[in-house]
């Protein structure tokens, strides 16, 4: 099926197969390999991703889904070389240890201050429930995403 | 360590690819130029715990859209081998004639496509004859049915039958005014890196290149040497970006180590990448402990015998776990207490699950959680405060090496200040007069106080030494190489700042290489918390030396005494000593000794002995006597890792190991049914951590440096999860202590305390 899926402000055109997920489509066609497969049960929240604006798990979604849509991935974020404040926070409270739930985690972040722009400890953590790290503990993704928000 | 890099909170140098691009994880590897044309390897898996395989037949598999080929063990030509820590018992990286855990590998599919793989295994017939699958310890223990018949036994390992003294029974506790007993299941649990295991295997001119998600490089290479009966620099090992290990990456497993052998039957390369459920029963467990302790003393409160009986479940083959019991478990039993008598027998025994491995603690939480929970018994039985009871018994300070009853030494520790300072930080009386005022009202949510003081070792596999080499390039940056692997432990960051502190080239300027056996061939790799005190002690070492060796070559060009030449660390210039406007840098300096490549120092740091980190924590926690339910409310952590090299990295590690240990005593379990199959193969079934169930950890800091290495450094990845998973335990149970509860196995579900609950009241 043909779709047209706009992913960090370049328009793709593609054939896909229905059954493809969209997270699939983001690594393997467009080749951007920011975004992680953690899972196969839409546990672990590595895939997520913004469309249209929102945090999306993409890996519960079918890239046909997303025509039309305009998608942004870890590497669309930084713009002209400057990290997005999220992305800074994440480095100065090291809130990331191997990495592999960080992109993930940076976007379910950034979807969570978009609607609740000063959240407390507790809705951080509930806010980012359906994203799973092994190796930080939460602790420093919870301050760097309180750290985020009291630097907008 | 005035002026020096060290012991800063420093940024690590590796996040802003994590931030901005992502990792290169092995799946990410789609520019590499050797996996052009890759096939992809899917493996069928057995069904059923433990059978005969009376047939497999994978014609129609063959048929399947994109199959290339189908191999069984006898298309591969594998053979069975024996474990290596029990020559009894034998298999193949494919079954043959019988499997014994589900998930064990039965045959290996190679597709076009890795979807087209899924689909094709779904065509493979294995036929069975099942036998009684044993999933109990202790009925597996017992059993004629023997899952290795040449073991004769399904007891595959034992501290008696190793000749070690058995344990003398209730004999050992005839003048003790109070004994109290205890059965504890440290249940198994599943590892959980966040990056399932993956792999790629290339064959170029007769050299096998291969990629994997690993924590020691060098020591795959090895495994994978052995199966493809080639010689060693035939191999070269590659290792990627690691999402998480935890252990469980250590060695290389079947489906790893099939891919060389796969690629040369089909003559292209392969990759293969398991799915979270497969990695679930196919990547190896940890814990897995049924403990029997027993422990005796005075009315007064002090404890003068202990002894502990572990029987080890070590899955469906004789892996790492068969051994961590005896050789962890045991040597780390007495903990931090000054006990007259102590003894611990372990045994370990094959079941029809998955193989037990190492996870974070590999042992020493399973002895830490037997004996702390020991104490609590023994606290509640003679009606004082756990703490106090602790206090009493605790080794006093020492600060040189210590030998204890159980027969090993520890370096230096002074575990009543790491208690005192953990029990100021939680306002311990002030949370126990809470916990009584809710008492007396007869609050719905009791409030529950955990305490644990832990002792572990680090550093202590053999051999104790770690590899390390530095180049400084004509160009003035520093390439370091390094035995460790990092997959998470900031590495990159931290041996940067340990030769920036010798060489004061700026950390910018330091690269770290690690994980490929062409570029490293030796190293011990990243596992029992070693990595800082044996790797940062090498790269500490080597740099020392480049500096002795670049103040050689400063002099000549100086045209002076190399012993007036000096280092000016603030700026990576070497001058005579009084006459720093005429300096030589490092990129000076370098070049002359070649002007291609620099200069290179390399060398090894041996310690000899391992370090004995420890600390105390405190947990506390709201039961709802209601529901049963727990909400983790403060854990205040005290560890003593000695010398601090970064505290960003340390405080991370900390957190981790926490979570990791609070996952435990709450939440994760991996279970199977009566039958062996397993029912938590997925994130939501086998109820991972998130961030709701934890609280925002409070680190206490403390420094013993240990006098083991230079840097005074021990480990700190494991520390975390032995102290906390006990503390957590713990408080749970404390809650309901007035209403006759003693003990609640881990996980401390709501089911669980509910029931627990309802026991007591009735």
């Amino acid at each position: 099926m043909k779709v047209s899926i706009t992913v960090n402000g370049k328009e793709h055109h593609s054939d896909v197969e229905p059954r493809t997920l969209l997270v699939h489509y983001i690594r393997e066609v467009l080749g951007l390999t920011g975004t992680n497969v953690g899972c196969d049960s839409s546990s672990c929240g590595a895939c997520t991703i913004h469309m249209n604006g929102e945090a999306v798990k993409s890996c519960t979604i079918l890239a046909v889904q997303a025509d039309g849509a305009k998608l942004t991935t870890i590497e669309g974020l930084a713009k002209d070389g400057v990290m997005h404040p999220m992305q800074t926070a994440f480095m100065e409270n090291h809130g990331l240890q191997c990495g592999y739930c960080t992109p993930g985690m940076v976007m379910a972040a950034i979807g969570l201050l978009n609607e609740n722009p000063k959240p407390t400890e507790e809705q951080v953590r509930v806010g980012l429930e359906g994203n799973l790290c092994r190796c930080t503990g939460y602790h420093n993704i919870v301050k760097s995403v309180l750290a985020a928000a009291g630097s907008k | 360590m005035a002026g020096s890099i060290l012991g800063n909170r420093v940024l690590r140098k590796e996040d802003p690819k994590f931030l901005t691009s992502g990792g290169k994880y092995i799946e990410d590897l789609n520019d590499e130029p050797l996996f052009a044309g890759a096939l992809h390897v899917t493996y069928v898996r057995s069904t059923v715990a433990h059978a005969r395989i009376t047939r497999i037949d994978l014609s129609e598999c063959k048929l399947a859209p994109g199959v290339v080929a189908a191999f069984t063990a006898q298309d591969l030509g594998l053979e069975e081998e024996p474990a290596a820590y029990n020559p009894g018992a034998k298999r193949a990286h494919l079954a043959i004639g019988k499997v014994r855990w589900v998930g064990e590998l039965v045959a290996a599919v190679v597709t076009e496509r890795a979807d087209q793989g899924e689909d094709a295994i779904e065509r493979a017939i294995v036929e069975y004859e099942v036998l009684e699958p044993l999933i109990d310890l202790e009925q597996s223990m017992n059993s004629a049915t023997h899952i290795y018949e040449g073991c004769g036994s399904n007891i595959v390992m034992g501290t008696v039958e190793m000749g070690m003294p058995d344990n003398t029974g209730d004999e050992l506790f005839k003048d003790c005014e109070v004994v109290v007993k205890g059965r504890f299941m440290n249940q198994r649990v599943a590892p959980c890196p966040l990056e399932a295991r993956g792999s790629a295997a290339v064959w170029v001119d007769g050299r096998l290149h291969q990629w994997i998600s690993t924590q020691h490089a060098q020591g795959v290479r090895a495994e994978v040497v052995k199966a493809n009966k080639v010689d060693a620099e035939k191999v070269r090992i590659i290792t990627p970006d690691v999402g998480g290990g935890f252990g469980a990456k250590i060695s290389a497993y079947s489906e790893e180590l099939l891919l060389g052998n796969i690629a040369k039957h089909v003559g292209k390369p392969v990759r293969w990448r398991e799915t979270r459920s497969e990695s679930m029963v196919g990547l190896g467990h940890g814990r897995a402990q049924l403990q029997y302790v027993t422990i005796g003393g005075t009315r007064a409160g002090r404890v003068t015998a202990y002894q502990l009986n572990a029987i080890q479940d070590s899955g469906g083959w004789v892996d790492v776990g068969t051994v961590l019991a005896p050789f962890m478990t045991r040597p780390m039993s007495q903990g931090v207490y000054d006990i007259e008598k102590v003894e611990c027998r372990t045994t370990s025994v094959v079941t029809n699950t998955t193989p037990i491995v190492a996870y974070r603690g590999a042992g020493r939480p399973e002895a830490t959680a037997a004996i702390e929970r020991a104490m609590d018994l023994f606290a509640a039985e003679i009606g004082k405060d756990p703490a106090e009871v602790r206090r009493m018994n605790l080794i006093p300070k020492f600060s040189e090496p210590h030998k204890t009853r159980i027969g090993h030494t520890y370096d230096v520790g002074d575990y009543s200040a790491a208690l005192d300072k953990a029990m100021a930080i939680a306002k311990y009386s002030e949370a126990r007069a809470e916990q009584a005022e809710r008492r007396k009202r007869g609050d719905k949510v009791q409030l529950g106080i955990g305490v644990s003081v832990y002792v572990e070792i680090t550093g202590g596999v053999d051999p104790m030494q770690e590899h390390a080499k530095i180049n400084v390039l004509p160009n003035g940056r520093a390439v370091v190489f390094t035995g460790t692997s990092p997959h998470g432990q900031g590495h990159v960051t931290s041996w940067a700042m340990i030769a920036s502190s010798e060489t004061g080239i700026s950390i910018e300027d330091i690269d770290v290489v690690w994980g490929d056996t062409d570029l490293v061939p030796n190293g011990g790799g990243t596992m029992g918390s070693r990595s800082l005190q044996q790797g940062g002690a090498a790269v500490q070492k080597v740099s020392i030396e480049i500096v002795d060796q670049a103040k050689k070559l400063a002099a000549q060009l100086l045209e002076a005494n190399e012993n007036d030449v000096v280092l000016d660390k603030s700026n990576g210039a070497f001058h005579v000593a009084g006459t720093p406007s005429i300096s030589k840098s490092w990129s000076e300096v370098a070049a002359s000794a070649d002007a291609k490549s620099g200069l290179t120092q390399e060398g090894m740091f041996v310690a000899n002995s391992a370090t004995f980190p420890f600390g105390a924590h405190i947990a506390i926690v709201e039961v709802d006597t209601e529901t049963g339910k727990v909400k983790h409310r403060r854990h205040i952590a005290c560890d003593d890792a000695g010398r601090v090299v970064n505290p960003l990295i340390l405080d991370g590690q900390i957190h981790g190991g926490i979570a990791q240990g609070t996952a435990q005593a709450l939440l994760e379990e991996f279970r199977y049914d009566d039958d062996g199959n397993p029912i938590t193969t997925n994130f939501a079934d086998y109820t991972f951590i998130s961030a709701v169930e934890l609280p925002s950890i409070e680190v206490v800091h403390m420094e013993t440096p240990t006098f083991v290495n230079p840097l005074g450094a021990k480990g700190i990845g494991e520390s975390g999860t032995i102290g906390s998973t006990p503390a957590v335990q713990s408080a749970v149970i404390d809650a309901l202590l007035p209403l006759g509860v003693r003990h609640i196995d881990m996980p401390t579900t709501p089911e669980r305390v509910w029931s627990a609950i309802s026991t007591a009241s009735a």
